[in-house]
């Protein structure tokens, strides 16, 4: 990865951070922890990979994004106003009566959100969908889909991923945000997946384990997808809920809780800090 | 004119109208019995199976669509109405996508599989989904002229279908019929009580109408194949014109055709009314010849219901 190329990512990274603390404050509800853990995953996507653009939102040739973890609709608005999609001030109006940033994503109301999502294990079926419907129209988009390791949970996930493998979908890549959290603690000990990885390969997709926020990391996993032919790629992106604000990290406490001012005001100084820095090597 | 299943005219018609690029049609290993076999045989790159997994098949269904894509998703009514209820609500209903649900083996006349398999609760489930629209046809015609109506039609829907090969109520199949969504059809006139019935019990309907004739009773009778938006026009003059109602549904009498009118009938005009319809119990093994018997579903229920509703005008 270029060294500019990798700093503008970390840049993106940065602003989005600040833009889901911003949103999830002035809501006063919504879920920080898994939007930070997810949100390099946003910011390779929608900061460098994906064919899309603001001005066709629509483009049939585009490539595509599912949110399956809807909840984590701060870490996709906050790329998609990064991108050009809406203006980023729409942020501060997230969940609010009258805005179109509902708490999870609507298709309907947000330019650039490809799926209404929020119900857990759907994102990821309607994804399947696309990429069917890719391969029979020949088209070379790729589909792009963002999973909790909680969401697993879900059978439909796993209807999903067999799904996909039968129908040799390589043109879909999906991420898990394994941060080891859900709502009522550690996925181990709320519901143990197991190893993700095996069950993930034992379902035919390829898979590929990687530090969920390491840019270039990523990137070699994106890749390497593109490359797997006759089978989905899933890769298993190891993160830190709640990453960039330090009393928000590994915290499940953070998974839908929305800071006080005091908090937001730490966090800001925290995200604040780290784009200073950024901003300054650029 | 021989028999027919919906099933049957729903398989013939997507053979019939599909033959475009935009038409794609899922099935949850049901194919032969939901008839989307006859669209696989014709078309088989543009259907896909997707095992017994309905929930997944709702949604993968709500992303075909996306890519401007008029996707019927089919399966037995129970899977498709009530497992997979939440998919067909958030994955399609929400964002109104292009999607119909062609459910088949509604009702207590899917026969020997028994309870587990007789869908009672599907229009009661479907109807309550803001963006759905539910239809259910009575014969192989309207079937047909449904299946054209929701595929040149932009949006979600619900079509009830049935196991059981059934009389023609419109003329031969491939006749031209009237049909438009939310307009129902007056199948026979009168003006003592107007019998509203949907599916196949518009057939038992019909019988129970010549009946009443015979006692110097004239009802009329309406095949209400559009159950949402249900035809209030229709059901308001009927109240005016004849002062009672009874209607007549292969479904729990929660929540279906029974409960559509009355909610119409006191919010504009009231007038006795009685609904016919499962009493709120499971159905049973057996042929459904028999099970319509035991279950009350017979032309002379209908009589005796009609009788009990004029009683009280």
């Amino acid at each position: 990865m270029e060294k500019s190329t990798h700093l503008q990512l970390k840049l993106f990274a940065a602003r989005m951070r600040k833009l889901i603390i911003e949103g999830v404050y002035s809501a006063q509800s919504g879920h920080p922890g898994g939007s930070l853990s997810s949100t390099e995953i946003f910011a390779y996507l929608y900061g460098s990979k994906m064919r899309v653009d603001p001005a066709t939102p629509e483009n049939p040739d585009r490539d595509r994004f599912v949110l399956s973890k809807g909840h984590c609709a701060p870490g996709l608005y906050a790329a998609l106003s990064q991108r050009g999609f809406f203006d980023p001030c729409n942020i501060k109006d997230f969940r609010k009566c009258g805005s179109m940033l509902q708490g999870h994503p609507c298709r309907a109301c947000i330019p650039g959100v490809d799926m209404s999502t929020g119900s857990l294990g759907q994102g990821i079926s309607t994804a399947v969908g696309m990429a069917m419907m890719g391969k029979l129209d020949k088209k070379d988009y790729r589909v792009y889909s963002i999973l909790g390791d909680g969401e697993l949970q879900e059978g439909q996930v796993w209807e999903a991923l067999m799904s996909a493998a039968h129908y040799k979908l390589d043109n879909l890549s999906a991420f898990i945000d394994f941060n080891g959290l859900q709502i009522d603690g550690k996925t181990d000990d709320v519901m143990s997946l197991g190893s993700i990885e095996a069950k993930v390969s034992a379902f035919g997709w390829h898979m590929i384990p990687v530090d969920g926020h390491d840019f270039e990391a990523i990137e070699a996993a994106v890749t390497e997808a593109e490359n797997t032919k006759g089978k989905p790629t899933m890769v298993v992106a190891k993160t830190h809920k709640g990453k960039g604000v330090s009393f928000m990290e590994d915290q499940a406490g953070w998974h839908g809780k929305a800071p006080n001012q005091q908090e937001y005001e730490q966090a800001m100084a925290e995200l604040d800090a780290t784009l200073a820095e950024l901003e300054v090597q650029a | 004119m021989s028999k027919m299943a919906t099933r049957e005219a729903y398989g013939k018609a997507l053979v019939e109208f599909g033959n475009r690029d935009d038409v794609v049609v899922l099935d949850a290993d049901l194919s032969k019995s939901t008839m989307t076999t006859f669209f696989q045989k014709a078309y088989p790159e543009r259907h896909f199976n997707m095992g017994i997994a309905e929930g997944n098949m709702m949604s993968v269904a709500a992303g075909m669509s996306t890519c401007d894509k008029t996707v019927f998703a089919s399966t037995f009514a129970i899977f498709a109405a009530e497992r997979a209820l939440e998919q067909v609500r958030n994955s399609i209903c929400y964002p109104n996508l292009n999607v119909k649900v062609c459910a088949t083996h509604s009702g207590i006349t899917v026969g020997e599989d028994g309870a587990s398999h007789q869908c009672i609760e599907d229009l009661a489930t479907m109807r309550a989904l803001p963006n759905m629209r539910v239809i259910q046809p009575c014969d192989a015609a309207s079937t047909r002229a449904v299946i054209r109506a929701v595929m040149d039609t932009e949006g979600p829907f619900y079509v009830r279908l049935g196991r059981l090969a059934v009389e023609g109520v419109y003329g031969e199949y491939a006749d031209d019929i009237k049909f438009e969504i939310g307009k129902a059809n007056t199948i026979r006139e009168g003006n003592d009580i107007t019998i509203i019935a949907s599916g196949l019990m518009v057939q038992q309907s019909i019988a129970a109408v010549d009946m009443l004739k015979a006692k110097g009773i004239n009802a009329r009778l309406l095949d209400m194949h559009t159950i949402k938006p249900i035809d209030v026009a229709a059901i308001e003059k009927a109240s005016m014109d004849t002062g009672a109602i009874v209607t007549v549904e292969e479904h729990n009498i929660f929540g279906g055709l029974g409960s559509a009118v009355a909610e119409v009938l006191s919010e504009t005009r009231p007038c006795i009314m009685k609904r016919v319809g499962m009493m709120d119990v499971f159905g049973k093994s057996g042929k459904p010849e028999a099970l319509l018997q035991i279950f009350n579903l017979t032309p002379e229920s209908i009589v005796a219901a009609v009788e009990e509703t004029i009683a009280k005008k």
